[in-house]
C-alpha cells in the first residue's frame, strides 16, 4: 500500500504488546519521547489471548503515573487494530501526533534545558 | 509470605522533596512475588521519581538496587559502600525490612514506599489475601483449619454471629463468614460435634498484646 | 424454680409467668431526660428494660450510666455489653461498676462490627467473645473470683442473658450454638426479631428435641413495622434478619396512614401464635424509636398487668 505516516514516530517493534511494560513507557519519557503509544491487535484477537489486554492495563497504569508526577497520562495511549487496517494505522498515527502537538512538548526537555542553563551560569 | 502494597507516589515524595540523591532499594523475597517491591517495582519507582525531580527543575540522582533479602542484617552489609552515596534510601521491602535497613545504617535517613499489609497467600495474580495474624498460639486442629482470628471480623472464637448470610459475613458481601467455612470444613470431616465444644478464653499474650515479640532457639544460637 | 439472683425478671420467669422485657437506645449526647422519659412510658409494663451499648457500632451515652439512670427511677434494666469496645479488665470493672448499683441483669453479645457506626477507622477489641464473656460473668458470680483468679468483694448478682438469632446462617447450628451458650452458663436468651413464624417454630422445635427450653428461658423477640418502607428496610438492609414476603406484602397493602397499626396488630397476632410455642418464656418487645407503643401491645396481647413477685 506504502501509505505514508507522520515521519517522527519511532516504531518500537514488540513480539505482542503483551511485551510492553510499564518500565518501558516510563523509559521513553525519560529519554523525551513526547508521547507513546501501544498499537495491539483487535481485542479478542490476540494470539496469545490476553496479551493486547494486558497492555492497555499497563498503559491506563502508566497513564496515572504520568498524571501524578506533572508528566500527563494522556501522553500514553493505547489503540487496536487489525493486521490488515494499514490506513487505520496511518490515521491512528496522524491522530497520535496531532494530540500531542495540542500538549506540547514533554515538559522534561525543558526541565532538563534549564537545569543545564543554571549549571553553565553557576 | 508477607504481602505489601505499592504506596501512593505522592505520599512517597512528600517526605523526600529535599534529596539531592536517593536509592530506592527493593527486596527479592516476598514483595517481589506480591509485586509491590521486587526488581521490577524498583524500576519503576525510580523512573517515575526520577521525572519527577526534573519536572520541577530539581537534579536529584535516583538509583536502584534490589537486595537478596532486607531482612537480614548479612544482604544489607552488602550495600554498605553504595548507601553512603545517597541523603535517603526509599525501601521497597515490607515494614520488617525497612527497619532492617535504618538499624544497619543509624545515620541514613530511610522512608518507606509501600504499605505492609498481612500475612497471606496469592490467591491468583493480583489478587492476595490474608491467613495468618501471628497470634503465637495457633488454633488451628481446633477449628477444622480455617483461622477465625483472622478470617472473622470480630475474631469470635465461639461463632459465628448472628450476623452471618448465606456464608456470607455481616460487613461484606465479599468476605467470607469464617466459622461458616469453618462448620463446613468440620461437616466434610464428619466432625461437626467437636463444634460443641467451648473455646476457652484465649490468652492473647503471645499476641501483639504482650509487646514486641522473639522466638528464641537456644539450639541454634553460637 | 430456685433463683440465683435478686433480679425481678428471673424472679417472674421462675414463678413460670411469662416474662416482657422492652429496650430503650441511650441518647447521642448527655441529657438523661429522653431515657427516664422513654423509661417511664414503659416501666408498668414491662419487667425489665434493656439498654443497649452503642448499638449499630453508633457512639451513645454509655449503657452503664443509662442503666443507672433507670435503676434510679425505680425500673429494673438490663445491661446490655458488647465484647467490641472493652477488653476483659474493662468488662470486670464494668460489671462490678453495674453490680455496686444493684443491677441485675446482664446481656452478653458481641456487637455490630465498628463498619456500621460512626467510628468506622476505630479498632475493635474482641479479647473476649460473647460466650466467654457469659462464662466471666458466671464465674465472678458463682465462684466470687476474677478471671484472674483473685476473690471478688462482694461478687456481682446478674441474671445472665445471651442473644440467640434463629434466622442466621447456617440453619443447622443455631441449636447447637444456643447448647454452647447454655454450657457457658447464660440463663436468658433474647431472640432476634420474629418475622418468619414458621421458621422460629421449626427452629424452637430443635431445641425442645434437645430439651434446651428447660435449661434456659427463652424470651421472643418481636418488633412492629412502623410503616412498610420499614419491613422492606429490615427484609433487605439488616444482616440475620428474615422478613417474609407475605409479611411486607400485608403491611403495604393498606393505606399508608394505616401502615403503624397494621404493624402493631401484625405484631400483637405473632405475640399471640408464638404464646402456644412449647419452650417460650416470655417476649422482649423492642419498639425502634416507639417505645410509647409498648404498652398497647403489651396489654393488647394479655401480658398485662404484669405479676408481682417477691
Amino acid at each position: 500500500m506504502r501509505l505514508q505516516y507522520p515521519t517522527n514516530i519511532n516504531i518500537i517493534r514488540v513480539p505482542c504488546t503483551g511485551k510492553v511494560d510499564i518500565i518501558h513507557i516510563l523509559r521513553a519519557f525519560e529519554k523525551g519521547a513526547d508521547g507513546v503509544y501501544a498499537v495491539g491487535c483487535l481485542e479478542g484477537d490476540c494470539h496469545f489471548n490476553t496479551g493486547n489486554l494486558r497492555a492497555r492495563k499497563r498503559v491506563e497504569q502508566a497513564a496515572k503515573i504520568l498524571d501524578t508526577i506533572g508528566i500527563g497520562g494522556q501522553r500514553v495511549q493505547m489503540r487496536n487494530l487489525s493486521s490488515g487496517e494499514g490506513p487505520l494505522f496511518v490515521e491512528y498515527a496522524k491522530e497520535m501526533v496531532e494530540l500531542i502537538r495540542e500538549l506540547g512538548p514533554n515538559p522534561l526537555k525543558k526541565a532538563k534545558a534549564e537545569i543545564k542553563k543554571r549549571e553553565n551560569a553557576a | 509470605m508477607i504481602v505489601a502494597d505499592k504506596k501512593p507516589i505522592e505520599e512517597i515524595v512528600q517526605e523526600i522533596e529535599d534529596v539531592k540523591s536517593l536509592l530506592i532499594a527493593g527486596c527479592n523475597e516476598c514483595v517481589t512475588v506480591c509485586e509491590a517491591g521486587g526488581k521490577k517495582e524498583v524500576g519503576i519507582l525510580a523512573s517515575a521519581l526520577r521525572m519527577y525531580y526534573l519536572n520541577k527543575g530539581k537534579d536529584v540522582k535516583v538509583d536502584e538496587v534490589t537486595l537478596e533479602r532486607q531482612c537480614d542484617h548479612e544482604y544489607l552489609e552488602e550495600i554498605r559502600d553504595m548507601v553512603e552515596r545517597y541523603d535517603a534510601i526509599v525501601s521497597i521491602a515490607c515494614g520488617v525490612g525497612i527497619q532492617f535497613v535504618a538499624e544497619q545504617y543509624p545515620k541514613m535517613r530511610v522512608y518507606p514506599g509501600v504499605d505492609t499489609c498481612f500475612m497471606g497467600a496469592t490467591e491468583k495474580r493480583g489478587l492476595w489475601v490474608e491467613r495468618c495474624q501471628g497470634c503465637g498460639q495457633c488454633v488451628l486442629a481446633k477449628t477444622g483449619t480455617v483461622c477465625p482470628i483472622t478470617r472473622c471480623a470480630k475474631r469470635i472464637m465461639n461463632g459465628p454471629c448472628g450476623g452471618s448470610t448465606k456464608g456470607m459475613c455481616e460487613i461484606s458481601q465479599e468476605i467470607e463468614c469464617a466459622w461458616q467455612l469453618i462448620i463446613d470444613r468440620l461437616a466434610a470431616l464428619g466432625r461437626l460435634d467437636e463444634y460443641e465444644k467451648l473455646f476457652p478464653i484465649k490468652d492473647w499474650s503471645t499476641d501483639r498484646a504482650g509487646g514486641p515479640r522473639k522466638v528464641v532457639r537456644e539450639d541454634l544460637q553460637q | 424454680m430456685i433463683t440465683k439472683t435478686p433480679s425481678k425478671l428471673e424472679k417472674v420467669l421462675a414463678a413460670g409467668h411469662l416474662g416482657v422485657t422492652s429496650e430503650c437506645g441511650p441518647p447521642r449526647g448527655s441529657d438523661p431526660e429522653e431515657i427516664i422519659k422513654k423509661a417511664n412510658l414503659i416501666k408498668n409494663h414491662v419487667d425489665a428494660v434493656n439498654i443497649t451499648d452503642n448499638q449499630t457500632s453508633v457512639t451513645r451515652m454509655c449503657s452503664l450510666a443509662a442503666c443507672i439512670r433507670l435503676k434510679m427511677e425505680g425500673v429494673d434494666a438490663v445491661l446490655q455489653m458488647v465484647t467490641r469496645d472493652r477488653n476483659r479488665i474493662a468488662l470486670q470493672s464494668d460489671i462490678l461498676g453495674a453490680a455496686s448499683f444493684d443491677i441485675y441483669n446482664i446481656l452478653c453479645l458481641s456487637g455490630d462490627h465498628q463498619s456500621f457506626g460512626d467510628c468506622k477507622a476505630g479498632q475493635n477489641v474482641h479479647d473476649l467473645d460473647s460466650m466467654q464473656l457469659i462464662q466471666t460473668i458466671k464465674q465472678m458470680r458463682d465462684e466470687g473470683k476474677f478471671l484472674g483468679g483473685d476473690d471478688i468483694k462482694r461478687p456481682p448478682q446478674m441474671f445472665i442473658g445471651a442473644a440467640a438469632n434463629p434466622f442466621a446462617d447456617p440453619f443447622e447450628i443455631r441449636v447447637p450454638r444456643l447448647a454452647k451458650k447454655i454450657a457457658a452458663g447464660v440463663e436468658f436468651i433474647q431472640t432476634q426479631c420474629i418475622y418468619n413464624l414458621d421458621k422460629f417454630e421449626k427452629w424452637m422445635e430443635l431445641v425442645r428435641d434437645r430439651g434446651l427450653h428447660e435449661q434456659v428461658y427463652i424470651l421472643a423477640g418481636v418488633t412492629p413495622f412502623k410503616s412498610a418502607g420499614m419491613a422492606r428496610y429490615m427484609k433487605n438492609r439488616v444482616p440475620g434478619m428474615d422478613v417474609p414476603d407475605e409479611v411486607v406484602k400485608r403491611i403495604a397493602g393498606v393505606p399508608k396512614e394505616k401502615q403503624a397499626e397494621e404493624g402493631i396488630n401484625i405484631c400483637i397476632e405473632s405475640i399471640q401464635r408464638l404464646k402456644e410455642v412449647e419452650g417460650v418464656k416470655g417476649f422482649h418487645v423492642m419498639a425502634i424509636e416507639w417505645e410509647e407503643k409498648v404498652p398497647e401491645i403489651v396489654e393488647r396481647a394479655g401480658l398485662y398487668p404484669r405479676p408481682v413477685v417477691e
